[in-house]
């Protein structure tokens, strides 16, 4: 049984054909695309290191079967940087030391990411750590991330507010 | 309460040209952009996805897999079982030394503990591997399990991986008998588990008699010894990569059984296979934090000095090999008394073997004692830091032996300073917040023992005046690729991007193992000899040709300088390395150092890193809850190579310190033996919104006899001190005493009913 769909990926657009229903968008990403920046810590939604962004929303990848996402616009870890610019959060991840290991970043970075473009928590470092609790960082970078999420996301208003003058 | 301090305490000591410097981390464009490779990460030509199937039962045998089921699937390559599992050259339960542990390997039907390895299913797909697994659907001959604290027990010869279990100085059963207060408390800590983000995973290809590994380690060297010694193969024909680890906390010190079995799967079908654990199976076959009971006795004179400390554990091992956390042995070092006794005893539960975890038996251990010292404090009546400073220890209690060095007075001035302890009232359930919380502030001692291992290093001056530096050292979070190439670069005398540094590989020279907070220490080390040791071989070219400027000035010395040599009784004469190695004719020059514990400075001296860890908690009067609301630490682990990795160092480790005291604990079902809760929705580790405003103070401190560079160790001290500090805060702010960890609402609300 071969299933066709098609994913935009980074920018570009992908014509996929599964052979399998099961294959969630992680395992699709990371075993058949071999796009491995999003990491499988748990597969069952409950560590938020495969985040990713489906149309702009952050959701965990582990959770989400590929073939219920024909159409849809994908970005991951990889397709962050522009140019060989780094986005704001990924430079502000390592201004402020929001990681150690490493392993949980991609997923932190694509959730800080949305939840900077969801605009609901403003400067409030408090309401930060809430919103990124879905990501669990066994090495203990939170102060890092909180700072790093703080720091992008006033950075990421400047520049709407130049781009607006 | 949220206003953040960013990096603002990181002491900037400038001790090279990059020792001492916070630099950002040289592998975090690679992190923050998702091209660093993790293990599983790879997929070379034809790889194959094995999975692993698990026992269910705690005790007893398998008596059937339905193998034909999971062959039958489509995708389905082979099922692996210890019926067609290929031999081995090694026993998989024999054991050589305490850093080898028995493995599972489907050497037999027996299963010793839920979540054991009992098949491992090969296919083309994850998908028809995990399917495959499904299918095998195995029945079981069951024995009763036991996994609780109460069976027989035994008093062990060794501790950890080779501590003595009993340790006395002085006459306790006369000086406690003659103490004027005593206190006698008994602690209890659960079962934990790391949790590295990474599960463990490895990617195995065989190529004849030589094996190809990407493997999550914090011991190449060893690792390549297990791989060889169970396969019969010589060190020469395996390659494992390790560039990077998803954090490993002492899970991924020794090789897992798991990952042994991704190996054996890969031969078994002879094509590249990849094996990854899933979150539930890391919950048997990988090691964790043996549960305790600890019974803690103090004697005090009426002024509160200590004289007299007893501190005795039980704890778990499994049924099958030992691991006894040594939580007794923190009570050797942190307070002066004059009769000090520890002892262990440990019972055989149907678990996987506990295994290092971060700190294991310093973060147990201080959990207790920390504890036991606040309530000796409060029968005392004296404000518990004070209470501290009384017993402070000017050497070694058990030992005698001065230490190194040991700026504790300072950490508890800092610490204290900066968070406001001397506001502190002395009467617990004094202090609300405006939402009418109550609010309470403790404090602990943090200590953890400066252990060097062995490692070896190469260093390389290349004709163009660069420098190479070798050795296989690992990075699973702490910052070895920043750390170390800062060293690295500063013994060449050269910057970090004229110092090329090569790690993680088992083509390098061995760099021991990143354990017991000392990589950064016995790596360091050697990578400084092997500057050393290339810069004496550079000047010796040098001062002995005539036409180099440095001719003759072998007795004036000759340092090295920003990729020069030059005369230390005048910096401008002097020449580049490029010019030296051209005359000579040379395309490169090359230098060897070894990075080990100093036998005389070991023998005379005690050595730790110590620490203070000041918490602010929240409980709320009616419905219990805790939160962690201020937590300040201030720590002197000797010199500081790079401040913002240490910093980062202390926060996790504090981290960990409140996971330990709210929020950790593996429940197991009476019954079945098997974990409840072997997933992280309801295996609580800290998230964001656990963790508030922290501070990490580095306090100085100049260590003249721990090794050369003076440096300690930071990976692991943060999480003592932590949880005793917390669990202190919320009696302050109850009134109630829990000594059971982690602390529940629930254990509060009924302390507070008794109460
Ligand atoms: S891997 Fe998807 S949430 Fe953990
Ligand atoms: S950086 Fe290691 S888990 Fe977050």
């Amino acid at each position: 049984m071969n299933l066709s769909l098609t994913l935009t990926i980074n920018g570009e657009q992908r014509e996929i054909v599964l052979d399998d229903p099961r294959v969630t968008l992680l395992d699709l990403l990371r075993e058949r695309l071999h796009l491995t920046g999003a990491k499988k810590g748990c597969d069952r939604g409950q560590c938020g290191a495969c985040t990713i962004l489906v149309d702009g929303q952050r959701i965990n990848s582990c959770l989400a079967l590929a073939i219920s996402y024909d159409g849809s616009a994908i970005t991951t870890i990889e397709g962050l940087a522009e140019n060989g610019a780094l986005h704001p959060v990924q430079q502000a991840f390592i201004d402020h030391d929001g990681f150690q290991c490493g392993f949980c970043t991609p997923g932190q970075i694509m959730s800080a990411v949305g939840l900077i473009a969801e605009a609901q928590a403003d400067g409030d470092a408090e309401r930060i750590r809430e919103a990124m609790s879905g990501n669990i960082c066994r090495c203990g970078a939170y102060q890092g991330i909180t700072e790093a999420v703080l720091d992008a996301q006033a950075k990421i208003s400047t520049g709407k507010e130049r781009d607006a003058a | 309460m949220s206003e953040i301090a960013s990096l603002s305490t990181g002491a900037r000591q400038r001790q090279g040209s990059n020792i001492g410097q916070p630099m950002t981390r040289r592998d975090g464009v690679l992190k923050v952009t998702g091209q660093a490779t993790y293990a599983a990460d790879n997929n070379p030509e034809g790889l194959l996805h094995a999975v692993v199937a698990t026992a269910s039962i705690s005790r007893g045998r398998v008596t059937h897999l339905n193998v034909e089921a999971a062959r039958a699937h489509p995708g389905v390559v082979d099922v692996m079982t210890p019926q067609n599992r290929p031999k081995l050259a090694q026993d998989p339960d024999a054991k050589d030394h305490p850093f080898m542990f028995r493995l599972d390997l489907l050497q037999n039907d027996r299963v010793r503990y839920a979540g054991q390895p009992i098949a491992v299913v090969i296919a083309k797909t994850l998908e028809a591997a995990t399917e495959g697994a499904a299918l095998l659907a195995p029945t079981y001959d069951a024995e009763p399990a036991e996994v609780g604290l109460d069976g027989e027990s035994f008093v062990p010869q060794v501790v950890g991986p080779g501590a003595p279990a009993k340790a006395e100085v002085g006459d306790f059963d006369a000086e406690y008998a003659g103490s004027a207060t005593t206190l006698d408390a008994t602690y209890e800590t659960p079962a934990q588990y790391h949790n590295a983000m990474e599960p463990h995973s490895i990617v195995a290809t065989w190529d004849g008699d030589s094996v190809s590994i990407d493997m999550p380690t914090q011991g190449l060297g060893m690792a390549v010894g297990r791989v060889a010694g169970l396969f019969g193969i010589p060190p020469e024909n395996i390659h494992i990569r390790s560039p990077f680890l998803g954090g490993g906390f002492g899970s991924k010190g020794m090789p897992a059984g798991p990952q042994m079995l991704g190996i054996i799967a890969a031969r078994h079908v002879g094509a590249p296979v990849k094996l990854v654990l899933s979150r539930q199976q890391m919950y048997g076959p990988v090691g964790h934090r043996g549960q305790t009971r600890q019974t803690v006795r103090l004697g005090m004179k009426d002024d509160g000095h200590l004289t007299a400390i007893e501190h005795h554990t039980l704890t778990t091992t499994s049924r099958f090999d030992d691991f006894l956390e040594p939580a007794s042995n923190v009570s050797h070092t942190l307070y002066a008394a004059s009769a000090i006794r520890t002892t262990h005893a440990g019972t055989r539960i149907d678990i996987g073997t506990p295994m290092f975890m971060r700190a294991p038996g310093e973060a147990t251990g201080s959990a207790a004692l920390e504890s036991a010292v606040d309530e000796a404090a409060w029968k005392a009546r004296i404000d518990p830091l004070d209470f501290r400073l009384l017993n402070y220890a000017e050497v070694e209690p058990i030992s005698g032996k001065p230490f190194s060095s040991k700026a504790l007075r300072e950490c508890y001035a800092k610490g204290a300073d900066r968070f406001g302890w001397a506001k502190r009232p002395l009467e617990p359930r004094s202090m609300r917040d405006a939402g009418g919380r109550l609010v309470g502030w403790g404090v602990g001692t943090a200590t953890f023992p400066a252990i060097m291992f062995q490692a070896a290093a190469r260093a390389v001056i290349r004709a163009d005046g660069s420098g190479l530096m070798e050795t296989g050292a690992h990075d699973m979070g702490q910052g070895s690729w920043t750390a170390l190439h800062q060293i690295a670069a500063d013994g060449l005398g050269l910057s970090m991007d004229e110092t090329e540094f090569r790690a993680g590989s088992s083509d390098l020279p061995d760099a021991g193992i990143a354990g017991g907070s000392g990589h950064t220490a016995t790596a360091g080390m050697a990578l400084h000899r092997a500057g050393e040791d290339v810069i004496a071989k550079l000047v010796e070219l040098a001062v002995n040709d005539e036409n180099s400027p440095l001719y003759g000035a072998g007795n004036v010395g000759v340092v090295a300088r920003n990729g020069r040599l030059v005369r230390q009784d005048d910096e401008s004469r002097g020449e580049p390395y490029a010019a030296i190695l051209e005359r000579a004719g040379l395309a490169e020059i090359e230098g060897k150092g070894s990075g080990v514990p100093d036998a005389g400075p070991r023998e005379k001296y005690a050595m730790y890193a110590h620490g203070a860890v000041f918490a602010e908690v929240t409980v709320d009067p009616e419905l219990g809850q805790m939160r962690v609301t201020r937590l300040v630490g201030a720590f002197a682990a000797g010199r500081v190579i790079n401040p913002r990795m240490v910093e980062s160092q202390y926060y996790g480790g504090m981290i960990w310190g409140i996971g330990f005291a709210l929020h950790e604990e593996a429940v197991h079902d009476k019954r079945s033996g098997r974990i409840m809760n072997a997933n992280l929705a309801e295996y609580h580790v800290p998230v964001n919104a656990d963790v508030p405003a922290m501070e990490a103070i580095l306090v100085h401190e100049d260590d003249p006899h721990v090794n050369a560079l003076g440096i300690k160790g930071v990976g692991e001290i943060g999480i003592t001190g932590t949880a005793g500090a917390i669990a202190n805060a919320v009696w302050h702010a109850t009134g109630v005493r829990v000594r059971r960890f982690p602390i529940t609402l629930v254990d509060v609300l009924n302390g507070a009913d008794a109460g």
